[in-house]
């Protein structure tokens, strides 16, 4: 969908998303990194626990579909260099500090100047202004000023942080959204814009009932673990069976009594329903009214019929009869998914100088239009070095010149 | 009702939607300025709308905090989708639509007959997005579905928890309800933009549990490389340490302190006035560090809480260390760069009196999300879209009402 549109992706992992999905999508995306290599290829896992910068599965993760070259920004001929490739641009992409482009001459009022219709997404901790914008941040610091790190957990331990990092994919694919709305505007106007991306608000944009909490009832959300609060309850949302954990919670009302119904009737099937389970009228189950014991003699018996089931049982007889639990999935649950196996979500991409393949999601969406997918792997160092700077007219022989200097 | 200018100005949107992962799609293109038109019912009211915390405590359709916090810009459109006539209301909607949104379970708007090819009989370039938890066809696509077990079935909790404990739900609920609208809200406006250049519609089908397993890549990639399944590890990060959360003064309070570099270990060192840490063998390199681990934290932990979160962080910040309060919602609602940045919009609500409403995550420097209006109250906009926007006469209107269309 965005064929003939070209990005200049500048980030670190704080941004690789955003121009994942606009590669997807369509556009050219051009990865340029420092020469030798963006310190981002140091970041693990790695192929064979191989610690090179063109072993690293991060930057594979995040990167494929896009081309790749080097340029050094911090000389005046790769500044040069880098405004010859901005007037050919649509959208620039950097997770630099707030200022650091405008100290190189590079803010987007040059850009602008360049190239009046360059969208310039900028993606950052805190953002672009602000009495935190030059705070020092990773992601844990991140997900703590955001508000989610305080709400996960249990509740007698510390707050305890999501080990994969998050914020950076929220901001990133926020910085897509932005850089989508903008392009949207400059195809109407002829104008682009920056579009400034906070990682910390992109992660607290949506706390859901948190802030009404609040502001309404003075009350904190709190860690509840395993848990969820209910109004006089506190009901099971993680639950083990035979080889694992399955994920499931009450729902009251009409939306809840199918699942629950289904559950219950599947346990008679087994002789595993007990008489209270039986006698129970799911529609007239209040979650907001009800209370604790309840909820436990409710529990009891299904704690029980989990633990006699494996992940798969359950997983399969859930789908037959449209229950809401999920299991937990594995890795290599996820890669054998018989949903993911039927869409198609799966695609092998070679690594010819890794001698392999590697599977990838092959797209976020199915369109009937165009395919999204994931054509190519992420780019080596400077692959894409002679493909691209010759399209600006420069020669082989500048090339090298330029890659003695240093600039490329 | 005029629109103010903006990005999406003229752009008609309308929505069959539920829940969270619906809403926020059309929170995009309303806030910055198309006409979005959300179909509900009280005869099955939206679950926001009978979401706790109620306005002092009352239930009611309008007056549920959830759903009002995040509803601003939208019109609402009562319509009983199970009378026969409201389907030609929804029908005439569409025909003058640009984008149909829905999120119901895959069955539903087809049973309604407007599914995708119903849809472009009416407007042959319309765009239609749909969000699923498990995407709009496949063996799972009739289950029903919540954000929480979706990312369960995504894999994400397994990076969640202690060494010595289970696996555990991320911290807010409807996670991958809040992940699918992103993916989505660019590739609409990809598909806008494609349709103004060509003429041609699409249909976008999206699964919550496919873009949700873009967010744990690198552990697949991990597991396929190296056959390692993820491990539950607390706090602690390969790269860094110390890195964690710490104890600070006060009741649940919390900061967070993040080393990665000899550097920031001498900075962090400094200001906790314990330079002789600086060269002691057993902290001196992240190799070491990592290695006593345990005894690395208790050191932080018995300086960090004496101190309130906010001290940690403004020292920390100073000395060039990554560090910050662990904060609660009252925190986020009071942040200095939250606000700056108009997260949240005090608007005046009928019901609600004065109430914050959600903004945007982000900021575009020459055309800024704008909150027009507050949340709508169910069927609020019904007799304008009626009348004013469908044309419809007073009589037609009339009828609808009394055959209990618009409930």
């Amino acid at each position: 969908m965005l064929e003939g549109c070209r990005a200049l992706d500048l980030t670190d992992e704080n941004g690789f998303l955003c121009g994942k999905i606009l590669a997807d999508l369509g556009a050219e995306v051009i990865k340029i990194e420092r020469p030798g290599g963006d310190p981002s290829r140091r970041i693990g896992p790695f192929w064979a626990d191989t610690p090179e910068p063109e072993k690293s599965l991060y930057w594979f993760a995040y990167n494929s579909n896009k081309k790749g070259i080097t340029l050094n920004i911090l000389t005046d001929q790769g500044r040069e260099i880098f405004k010859e490739l901005v007037k050919q641009a649509d959208f620039i992409i950097e997770t630099f500090p707030p200022g650091f482009l405008d100290k190189l001459n590079l803010g987007y009022s040059t850009l602008s100047s360049i190239n009046r219709g360059i969208i310039l997404t900028s993606i950052t901790p805190f953002g672009q202004a602000g009495p935190y914008k030059d705070y020092l941040a990773s992601d844990i610091v991140i997900m703590g000023m955001s508000g989610i790190l305080y709400q996960t957990g249990d509740p007698e331990r510390p707050p305890v942080h999501m080990s994969l990092p998050q914020a950076c994919l929220l901001a990133g694919a926020d910085g897509a959204v932005g850089t989508m709305i903008a392009y949207y505007h400059r195809e109407a106007t002829g104008e682009g814009q920056h579009v400034d991306i906070s990682m910390q608000q992109s992660a607290a944009w949506f706390l859901a009932d948190a802030i009404p909490f609040w502001e309404l009832a003075g009350r904190i959300m709190k860690r509840t673990g395993i848990f969820r609060l209910a109004n006089r309850s506190v009901q099971r949302q993680v639950w083990r069976c035979k080889d694992g954990y399955v994920f499931f919670f009450m729902v009251g009302g009409r939306t809840g009594a199918k699942s629950f119904s289904e559950l219950v009737s599947w346990m008679q099937a087994e002789g595993m329903a007990d008489e209270y389970l039986l006698s129970m009228d799911w529609e007239n189950l209040d979650m907001f009214q009800v209370n604790q014991e309840v909820i436990d003699r409710i529990s009891a018996p299904i704690e029980r019929f989990f633990l006699a089931h494996t992940k798969q049982e359950i997983a399969r007889e859930a789908v037959k009869r449209r229950i809401s639990i999920c299991p937990l999935s594995s890795m290599a649950d996820l890669l054998v998914d018989e949903q993911l196996k039927v869409r198609n979500f799966w695609v092998e991409i070679e690594h010819p100088e890794l001698n392999a393949r590697l599977t990838y999601p092959r797209e976020f969406l199915k369109s009937s239009e165009k395919e999204c997918a994931t054509r190519f792997r992420a780019p080596l160092i400077g692959e894409h070095n002679e493909e691209v700077y010759t399209q600006i007219g420069l020669s082989k022989k500048d090339l090298s010149r330029l890659k003695e200097a240093g600039v490329i | 009702m005029d629109e103010k200018r903006n990005v999406f100005s003229g752009l008609k949107v309308v929505a069959f939607c539920w829940a969270v992962v619906g809403p926020l799609s059309m929170k995009y293109l309303a806030d910055w300025g198309a006409t979005v038109i959300r179909i509900e019912t009280s005869r099955r009211p939206c679950t926001t709308r009978t979401s706790t915390p109620y306005k002092d405590n009352k239930p009611g359709l309008n007056r549920s905090g959830y759903f009002n916090h995040f509803n601003a810009n939208i019109l609402s459109l009562a319509l009983n989708m199970e009378h026969p006539k409201a389907i030609g209301v929804a029908k005439r909607l569409v025909a003058r639509a640009d984008v149909v949104m829905e999120n119901f379970t895959p069955g539903v708007i087809e049973r309604w007959g407007l599914g995708y090819e119903e849809l472009k009989k009416l407007k042959p370039d319309i765009i239609m997005v749909r969000q699923s938890g498990f995407g709009s066809w496949g063996p799972y696509a009739q289950q029903p579905a919540f954000g929480m077990i979706l990312a369960a079935m995504a894999g994400l909790p397994n990076f969640i928890g202690w060494p010595d404990g289970g696996p555990l739900p991320f911290g807010i609920p409807a996670y991958t309800d809040c992940i699918s609208p992103r993916f989505a809200t660019a590739a609409l406006i990809a598909a806008l933009n494609y349709r103004n250049k060509t003429g041609r519609g699409q249909l976008l089908d999206l699964s919550q549990f496919e873009t949700a397993l873009y967010f744990i890549m690198p552990a697949i990639l991990d597991y396929e490389a190296n056959g390692r399944e993820p491990e539950r590890i607390g706090n602690s990060c390969p790269y860094a340490a110390p890195h964690g959360v710490y104890p600070c003064k006060g009741d649940d309070r919390w900061c967070t302190i993040a080393v990665s570099s000899d550097e920031q270990w001498a900075n962090l060192c400094q200001a906790m006035g314990k330079t002789e840490y600086i060269t002691d063998p057993r902290f001196n390199t992240l190799a070491n560090r990592k290695k006593h681990e345990e005894e690395l934290n208790q050191l932080v932990s018995s300086w960090t809480v004496n101190l309130t979160p906010e001290e940690v962080m403004n020292r920390l910040q100073s000395a060039g260390v990554p560090a910050g309060v662990v904060q609660n919602a009252a925190d986020v609602y009071n942040d200095p760069q939250l606000r700056q940045r108009n997260l949240f919009w005090s608007l005046e609500h009928a019901e609600m009196g004065k109430f914050t409403h959600l903004g945007q995550g982000f900021i575009l420097s020459k055309t800024p999300a704008q909150a027009w209006r507050p949340s709508p109250q169910l069927g609020e906009h019904t007799e304008y879209i009626c009348t004013k926007i469908l044309g419809m006469s007073d009589e037609e209107f009339v009828e609808l009402v009394n055959a209990g269309v618009f409930e």
